[in-house]
């Protein structure tokens, strides 16, 4: 008898004949809600994130990375990009290309404004995972179309099967004293550039 | 051990941390006589209870929350057959090799196996409940592989040669401090000026980490969750050490509780909401990492799964108990608890500590060998109101008890214990010393423990104003 056999055999043996199932209460909030852009931007910044709201994406950029170096994905818009600043795009760079920018810019999936939370899938705009990793710093330009108000929006916009990371804030820990401290393994700069055209 | 093929069993002895070296009773009297760790505890305990309520009253729909999460796993528990072998198909599908361990020996000979396979000695790792209970780490030593915990806290406690006294935050009974002068005395390399500001303890593991990150070629994970509609994983974290260990690696070996299903995709939606708040107090953690399978190109090309049951089915088997199995982990129950934080987690002698411990341990390993844990509680109900999925903690805690082998003098005075914790005039009078002295007689042997264990620790704590149950309802 294999090891699963044995495991689903003591499942059946333990729940009995007639398993009671129960109806599952959705009450809680769900469907699309107003989205308030002002209240995304406070809950990224109470997470320690900065905010550049504006319709100039490459002036924001370059503002932000100063003399850095940046790596992007391969389907990154090139108008964002700032024409002086140094740029790698990923065509399958190393660990060590990616870990040795200053940053990385990404666009986002979704965005959730009740957790302050981006999410990126690894479309060709957001790349691999280990783009936005590495660097130290993350610039992630939102538009405000791709923002919804509740964590159910946002599970219900998103293909399970990409690779996703939800992201909240810069890498940070609870583990001292169970404080929020800034700054771990993760980028410890999270910089979103919300590109309103007005 | 039962050996009837297809009869639940609990846990095996002799492997993996779901067993104390000494009875509750004892270990939290060690616990009681260090003052230190309970101001650590209650300092830690105070700042997540305010941060989680605070978070938590943002929700107009938290009970909503509550009880669809509830349902959600007693749904999954009564149909776990049929989503155990979907989650199995679609991991499959998506490139993924799935193994079943019906316990802890042999889900850490399959992960030994694996890393041997790959040729590689060193392994990364984030932070896994499951992987600390099946003792994988001494598994692997003993084959020869280091493995390497990458979670802050993990750090704190592998470099310390401590033991994890936390779900959440393993390393709960240290303060900055004294995290500092394990640093200083343990991590290769550390900066002799190190001081212990928070933000540089955190920068100096970031240090130390990086190297192995960007070299470990396996790295092993645990799992929040396992969706059983699409074979998608998701791993819950904060510091960025978990995506590190999910996408630089070759290879990559997750390891999870049978109980860790979700159903549907959709699901997520209410667990995403509830785990956060519950656990570290923020609206959302820092990073939330889900992969299906193999992603070409994209992390890991590699992907394993191990599905584990040591004793998970024999809890499975209790229907009063079996609730114990909805655990999310949050630690939610752990930081509200007045026993918890005046012991600490090690008193439990399993890695599962607090009042999820006191259910879970028990039935795992079948309650003769956890017969103390039932009785390291007051039973005053603040663990049920504080889980987001809604355990009944005390009416499991009572039904465990009327399971446990113990002298009937043994069980009333526990209960005695409890009675008092829970009624804090009498447990306010009790403090009173004159009184306390004659209730005790002479060495402190009249009150049974774990009351008996605070009077001789001299400062008893100040017990609360209204009970717990009270104050977390007031919040
Ligand atoms: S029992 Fe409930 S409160 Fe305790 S850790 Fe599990 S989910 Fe959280």
């Amino acid at each position: 008898m294999s090891s699963k056999e044995l495991i689903l055999g003591r499942i059946r043996q333990a729940l009995g004949s007639s398993p009671a199932e129960p109806d599952i209460p959705r009450d809680y909030r769900t469907g699309a809600a107003p989205v308030d852009l002002d209240l995304l931007v406070e809950r990224l910044v109470d997470y320690k994130a900065v905010v550049h709201r504006t319709s100039d994406v490459s002036g924001a950029i370059a503002e932000i990375i100063g003399s850095g170096t940046l790596v992007v994905p391969p389907g990154l818009p090139g108008e964002w990009l700032p024409p002086e600043v140094p740029v790698r795009r990923d065509d399958g760079l190393s660990a060590a290309e990616i870990a040795a920018a200053d940053g990385v810019v990404t666009a986002a999936a979704v965005a959730v404004v009740e957790t302050g939370t981006i999410v990126l899938d690894a479309s060709d705009d957001q790349g691999r995972r280990i783009l936005s990793l590495l660097p130290d710093l993350h610039i992630c330009v939102l538009r405000p179309e791709q923002v919804v108000a509740s964590v159910p929006e946002a599970v219900a916009q998103l293909e399970p099967t990409r690779p996703l990371t939800w992201i909240s804030g810069p890498s940070a820990t609870s583990d001292i004293e169970l404080n929020r401290v800034e700054g771990v393994h993760g980028p410890r700069n999270l910089h979103v550039i919300l590109w309103e055209t007005a | 051990m039962s050996t009837f093929l297809g009869m639940p069993a609990y846990a095996p002895r002799g492997v993996g941390h779901l067993r104390g070296d000494e009875p509750f009773p004892e270990a939290a009297r060690t616990a009681l006589a260090n003052p230190q760790l309970r101001r650590n505890l209650q300092h830690a305990t105070t700042t997540i209870r305010g941060k989680s309520g605070a978070v938590i009253a943002e929700l107009p729909d938290w009970q909503e929350l509550r009880s669809a999460g509830s349902a959600l796993k007693a749904y999954t528990m009564a149909n776990l057959p049929r989503l155990l072998e979907q989650l199995e198909e679609r991991v499959t599908a998506a490139g993924g090799v799935v193994h079943w361990a019906a316990d802890a020996t042999e889900a850490n000979r399959i992960v030994t196996d694996l890393v041997k396979a790959t040729g590689e000695q060193r392994v990364i790792k984030i932070k896994s409940m499951a992987t600390m209970e099946i003792g994988l780490n001494e598994a692997l030593e003993d084959a020869g592989i280091t493995p390497v915990e990458t979670d802050l806290a993990e750090l704190i406690v592998q470099l310390g040669h401590d033991k994890p006294s936390h779900i959440l935050v393993p390393a709960i009974h240290r303060n900055r401090s004294e995290i500092r002068e394990i640093f200083l005395s343990e991590m290769p390399g550390v900066d002799p000026d190190l001081t212990d500001d928070p933000p540089v303890l955190a920068a100096a593991a970031r240090r130390y980490l990086r190297e192995t990150f960007l070299s470990t070629k396996v790295a092993v994970s645990g799992a929040n969750f396992g969706i059983a509609e699409t074979g998608t994983l998701a791993v819950v974290e904060s510091e960025g050490n978990g995506r590190m260990c999910l996408t630089l690696p070759e290879t990559l070996i997750t390891v999870m509780g049978i109980e860790k299903l979700v159903p549907t995709w959709q699901d997520l939606e209410v667990f995403l909401q509830l785990l956060p708040r519950a656990s570290t107090g923020e609206r959302m953690n820092p990073y939330t990492s889900m992969w299906t399978g193999v992603a070409p190109g994209d992390g890991p090309q590699n992907f394993h799964l191990v599905l584990l049951d040591n004793g998970r089915t024999a809890v499975l088997a209790d229907e009063v108990g079996r609730q114990a199995l909805h655990c999310i982990r949050c630690s939610a129950c752990l930081n509200v608890c007045p026993v918890y934080e005046r012991t600490g987690g090690h008193a439990y002698g399993s890695v599962y500590p607090g009042p999820i411990g006191a259910i879970l341990s028990p039935q795992l390993t079948g309650v003769e060998d956890n017969a103390s844990l039932p009785y390291a509680s007051s039973l005053c109900g603040a663990c049920f109101d504080a889980c987001p999925v809604k355990i009944d903690i005390p009416s499991i805690l009572v039904h465990l008890r009327n399971q446990v082998p113990h002298p009937r003098a043994e069980r009333t005075a526990m209960a005695a214990a409890a009675y008092t914790m829970d009624h804090p005039k009498l447990y306010e009078r009790a403090q009173k010393a004159a009184r306390l002295a004659k209730l005790l007689g002479k060495r402190g042997r009249g009150l049974p423990p774990p009351l008996n264990g605070w009077s001789s620790s001299r400062d008893l704590p100040t017990p609360p104003s209204e009970t717990f149950r009270d104050w977390w309802r007031g919040r």
